[in-house]
């Protein structure tokens, strides 16, 4: 068990992230895809434990997020940028529910 | 479905009762694990579907409140205004062992009341409430954290496991089996060869006689 001070961090465009600075997350401002993988690498160097992604970059940024999926840290969180939500990380959830027991129980019951 | 190739000899058919053995134990210590955690998926992946969607309606409301205070505000104000935070915002984490998964903890560290990083002289009012709403929503932020990453993990193993047991219920088991019964039918029929042939020597010495 190691507990061990970690701080979060958040990639996004400039008017999404520009709030996440006054409470105090770790704020990057990127939009290019290569370059906020490249940043996923780095804060996962450096111990960032938890990394939000705006959702358009969270589409993009395959590579790096499904080299960090199967760790345990960083977590890499999508979450709707300025122009709401796009539905990237609603689908993953149902993605996940459908890899895991092999039919959408979770969305179904909406409908 | 392929065979496995076998020696029809007894020690060959002890092993392979003993690996059956082993492979059946297997498959239901594997089919145990996987429905403890499917029952533990559909627990977390609710708690993540309404977390998300309260964070996506809540962020959206503070995101909406803080294009208003942008549109109120110069560029350069409210960059001003929010370049320097009041205080960072840690959490703690730790990991869990469950189910020979490491499952993430993740608490943001308590920070009782509110600070706005900024004098009220240059800020518009929407701005304040951009910051209080986000700041209410970033407990949620790190629960959601947690729990999708868990979900994540949860999704993997289960699909892994799946596989795992059914190699083991309709590939090796069944292999083993057929392996068996081909090792004792060979076995029987050669008895049956050798008590005929004694049986007929035995005539043969008779008629000799």
């Amino acid at each position: 068990m190691d507990h061990k001070k970690a701080d979060i961090a958040m990639i996004g465009d400039r008017d999404s992230v520009l709030l996440a600075k006054a409470v105090g997350l770790q704020v990057f401002d990127e939009t290019d895809t290569e370059k906020a993988e490249k940043l996923i690498y780095r804060l996962a160097r450096e111990g960032c434990k938890v990394i939000f992604l705006t959702e358009p970059l969270f589409a993009t940024c395959t590579e790096a997020i499904n080299k960090f999926k199967s760790e345990t840290f960083p977590a890499i969180i999508p979450i709707p940028d300025s122009h709401g939500a796009s539905g990237v990380a609603m689908a993953n959830i149902k993605a996940n529910v459908e890899k895991a027991i092999g039919a959408d129980i979770l969305f179904s019951e909406d409908r | 479905m392929a065979q496995m190739q076998v020696k029809p000899t007894r020690m060959e058919l002890t092993n392979l009762k003993k690996k059956r053995k082993v492979a059946v134990r297997g498959h239901k210590l594997m089919k145990d694990k996987r429905d403890e955690m499917v029952r533990r998926f559909i627990l977390y992946v609710r708690r993540n579907k309404e977390l998300r969607e309260q964070v996506e309606a809540k962020l959206g409301a503070a995101m909406q409140e803080f294009v208003l205070a942008r549109a109120q505000m110069s560029t350069e104000a409210v960059e001003e205004a929010l370049a320097y935070p009041a205080r960072p915002a840690n959490v703690t984490v730790d990991t869990q062992h469950v189910l020979s998964l490491k499952m993430p903890k993740i608490q943001l560290e308590t920070t009782e009341g509110f600070d706005y990083p900024y004098g009220f002289m240059t800020t518009s009012s929407e701005l304040d409430g951009a910051v209080q709403q986000f700041s209410e929503v970033l407990p949620m932020l790190i629960e959601l954290a947690e729990v999708e990453k868990i979900c994540n993990s949860l999704a993997d193993e289960i699909e892994k496991t799946r596989r795992r047991v059914n190699a083991l219920e309709y590939v090796m088991i069944p292999q083993f089996d057929e392996a068996i019964r081909m090792i004792k039918m060979k076995l029987d029929e050669n008895d049956r060869g050798n008590t005929t042939r004694l049986m007929k020597t035995k005539e043969m010495l008779a008629n000799r006689q």
